[in-house]
């Protein structure tokens, strides 16, 4: 993958509006965002309920997802074109989802829903009807994903990767500051992880920087090109844009996002935090 | 503070004791004076290093909320047609600053 595979500009989006094989798909942190207009054609998925099991905390599974884009109306050899906003943090998770469940044709709209308003580009009220599809999914794939156990297990061997804020890193908050900040969990963040803000791989608007400058900010944050990477956030939005950059900007094939991230990991009976600035030792 | 109302922004359901709230009004003056609410702006807090710590998009009437900590704080925001715009801020536990932005 690369960038120019993995991302189109607005323009590209705009151009491409009647394109029957291109599928739209809108997915905000905030879920109402989308009806209160969206890119023309553009259907929504909702992350709470259509990309979540609603009884263990866990994604829905293979059957599911089939069924979920087929009643959508999204065939396997579509062109997905997912953003959002929140500088595309749940379009960028939603992406890596696709990715585990085997979709072969995705993009991601540079910038998303805020580079789109800010260029005061047409938002719509319609909602599409699109015609049931018979989509078939593949089994996860966990090359991408991470889980607890190997998280723990990383700690002074691999790359770990906090994308959250600099204060959610060192403890100071629990959430990002646009939510409350009440949380069981305990605060601070996985000992030798270093603390990269998704941030830093975006412009004001929301466009990633370029390849060079990318690599450049993760290199100077002490990531090591030669070991496998796993980044994590809260609740592995956040840390899905850095996946994106890390697995489809840049190339880097060893790349897993792991989305228990600090809910499940700040949570964890007996594992080692750290409090401060300071990545700590293993 | 449960259900008051200020700078416009209910504050029912939120916990104000225990959040440092930052919140307000994004807005354009036309001519006359007279401010409109600007919908669909993005105000993002920035750090005491000038690191982004959160965004979001204004609501239809210009209104934007942070929690955050203790201490000193920017807000930045980006609006269609408009300059970003930089507004210091100092939020404590227990209170809400409240602030208005003209873009």
């Amino acid at each position: 993958m690369s960038r120019d595979n993995a991302l189109v500009t607005a323009e590209w989006v705009e151009d491409n509006l009647d394109n029957d094989d291109i599928v739209l798909v809108e997915v905000d942190e905030d879920t109402t965002a989308y009806d209160k207009g969206h890119i023309k054609g553009a259907i929504k998925l909702d992350w709470t309920t259509d990309l979540q099991d609603q009884v263990r905390r866990d994604f829905v599974n293979k059957e599911q997802f089939e069924a979920l884009l087929s009643a959508k109306g999204i065939s396997n050899d579509d062109t997905v074109v997912l953003y959002g906003g929140n500088n595309n943090w749940f379009a960028a998770y939603a992406y890596w989802y696709f990715k585990l469940y085997g979709h072969q044709n995705l993009k991601l709209l540079d910038g998303g829903r805020k580079k789109w308003e800010l260029d005061s580009r047409e938002l719509v009220a319609d909602v599409p009807e699109r015609a049931q599809t018979s989509y078939t999914a593949q089994d996860q794939d966990t090359s991408i994903r991470a889980f607890r156990d190997e998280t723990v297990a990383a700690i002074g061997v691999k790359n770990l990767v906090d994308v959250r804020s600099p204060d959610e890193y060192a403890g100071r908050l629990l959430a990002p500051a646009h939510l409350p900040q009440e949380q069981a969990q305990r605060a601070g963040h996985i000992p030798t992880a270093a603390n990269v803000p998704w941030s830093k791989a975006a412009n004001d608007d929301g466009t990633f920087r370029s390849d060079d400058e990318l690599k450049q900010i993760y290199t100077e944050a002490g990531v090591d090109w030669s070991k496998d990477t796993i980044a994590y956030c809260r609740i592995g939005e956040r840390s899905s844009h850095t996946w994106f950059v890390f697995h489809e900007l840049l190339d880097e094939p060893n790349v897993k996002n792991y989305d228990g991230s600090w809910t499940e990991y700040g949570s964890l009976v007996g594992v080692p935090v750290v409090l401060g600035d300071e990545r700590g030792e293993a | 503070m449960c259900g008051a109302i200020q700078g416009g922004l209910s504050l029912d359901g939120v916990n104000v004791a225990k959040e440092a709230i930052i919140q307000g009004q994004v807005y354009r003056a036309d001519d006359s004076g007279t401010h409109w609410p600007v919908e669909n702006a993005y105000v993002r807090l920035l750090d005491r290093t000038g690191e982004f710590t959160a965004e979001v998009p204004t609501n239809e009437n210009g209104h934007f909320r942070f929690f955050a900590g203790n201490g000193e704080w920017t807000l930045r925001t980006l609006a269609p047609r408009a300059e970003a715009v930089d507004k210091l801020v100092t939020a404590q536990v227990g209170t809400v600053a409240e602030v208005a932005i003209a873009v």
